[in-house]
């Protein structure tokens, strides 16, 4: 199919950007479109006008400053894949970056547009959630400050308002002890997820502390698993404690058209054990 | 500015266009209709079957995910381009060697998306081949001979044998 008819507008700032919004109740910001674009050509999204984000300055890029990670929103996924900076400071984002879509998404597709579409089979919402990141948006009142706990509402449903504009996202740079995990399960390379998990913890000698588990495609936003959580934080790591682990996970699943809830369920043990063993390695 | 038809100037395959546009027209819908370059091709028009596969700015991307309008100011570079150019002759003359399409229909894409892999040098192994191509469909299932035609030619230009 063909989108229906939209205006187009190229915003220069911000601000107009904003303005914009405020205009056109059901204007749609365009950005890296991988998503946008596709649900347009389906028509499942018929707005009246397009606001396009990408000639507006200083909204990509990549900094390592003051112990965090900072990520432009109109930073390509193929520039974070091959950033130095991602690859040693922010490890979980560079491990997840490969699952994302393909190589030509990965051209277009933005790590600002991925958190703000909120699509509950994403990686990177659910890497925000792993590393207790946070987003940057500005809207009518100015810049504020969203944790990525609060920032996750339902089903593509966030805490951005009608006129805010995600501009940035944060996560706390990796120290030497940081650990992470990462793994999906997809019919091919690319796709959607079935279920994913990003996982963060820092080693403690043989143990491992803040686990933060964040499974994907599991329900309406990445979902927390805390029971497991704590059980995997509660000593040191070994067969039967990746058992209560795996035991111990508490995710709500129902049948949907490609899985039933018992598969999901399994396959949740299945990557959590896989990632407790990527956080076991030493870094590199 | 905010229209639902707009001007847009940009290079396609080395060639600048001038071309009056609606907003909704997808890249590579301009290219086939506006333009008449038919190589690239619309498959399911929600991105993933990389039928549509071409080159703006030098990268690979969807056809169907970016709007014409989006390409103002930008070089485009299509299968016919990239063929007429000699970059791909090998890759072509393998794909028909080694028996790498049967209809032909994602063989625009797939070539374009091979080329954007061997381009980098070195010879990649088959899995990073299949992982770089799992964008691209092919529903005559022929995989693996695709994989075995972009594994020779990486090899063939790398300076190995056949």
């Amino acid at each position: 199919m063909k989108p229906a008819p939209f205006a187009y507008r190229r915003a220069r700032s911000l601000e107009e950007t904003v303005a914009l919004l405020g205009e056109h109740t059901d204007a749609r910001l365009l950005a890296g479109g991988q998503s946008l674009i596709a649900t347009l050509n389906m028509r499942l999204s018929a707005p009246s006008l397009l606001i396009d984000i990408n000639a507006i300055g200083d909204l990509d890029g990549i900094a390592h400053k003051g112990g965090t990670v900072e990520i432009g929103a109109l930073t390509r996924h193929a520039q974070a894949e091959h950033s130095e900076t991602i690859a040693r400071h922010a490890p979980l984002i560079a491990r997840a970056m490969p699952y994302i879509g393909h190589a030509a998404i990965r051209n277009r597709g933005t790590l600002g547009g991925s958190i703000a579409f909120a699509d509950p089979a994403a990686e990177l919402p659910a890497c925000l959630l792993a590393l207790d990141g946070e987003v940057d948006a500005t809207g009518p009142q100015g810049k504020r400050t969203i944790k990525a706990g609060d920032f996750f509402k339902g089903l593509f449903e966030t805490a951005l308002g009608p006129q805010d504009v995600l501009t940035a996202i944060r996560v706390p740079a990796a120290t030497v002890d940081t650990r992470v995990g990462f793994a999906e399960l997809a019919r091919r390379h690319g796709d959607y997820a079935i279920i994913g998990l990003a996982a963060s913890a820092r080693a403690a000698g043989k143990r491992l502390a803040d686990v933060r588990l964040s499974f994907f495609g599991v329900g309406s936003t990445p979902v927390r698993a805390r029971l497991a959580e704590a059980a995997l934080s509660a000593g040191a790591i070994d067969a039967k404690r990746l058992d209560a682990a795996v035991a111990a996970l508490d995710l709500d699943q129902h049948d949907d058209a490609q899985t039933t809830a018992a598969a999901k369920v399994h396959l949740a043990g299945v990557l959590l054990r896989r990632v407790a063993k990527q956080l076991l390695e030493a870094r590199t | 500015m905010s229209d639902r038809t707009l001007d847009i100037s940009l290079t396609v395959n080395g060639e600048p266009v001038h071309e009056r546009v609606e907003a909704r027209k997808t890249l590579v819908d301009f290219l086939r209709e506006d333009l008449s370059l038919t190589g690239s091709h619309v498959g399911c028009e929600h991105g993933v079957c990389g039928a549509c596969t071409v080159r703006v700015n030098g990268e690979i991307v969807r056809g169907c995910l970016m709007l014409a309008v989006q390409c103002d100011g930008a070089k485009v570079e299509t299968i016919e381009g990239i063929s007429d150019s000699g970059e791909v002759t090998d890759l072509q003359t393998t794909f028909e060697q080694r028996n790498a399409l049967q209809c032909g229909y994602c063989t625009p894409g797939m070539i374009v998306a091979a080329q954007d892999l061997l381009k980098r040098g070195g010879v990649p192994s088959r899995d990073e081949i299949r992982e770089h191509l799992s964008g691209n469909y092919c529903r005559c299932t022929g995989y693996h001979a695709i994989v075995d035609a972009v594994e020779a030619v990486a090899q063939t230009r790398a300076g190995g044998k056949q």
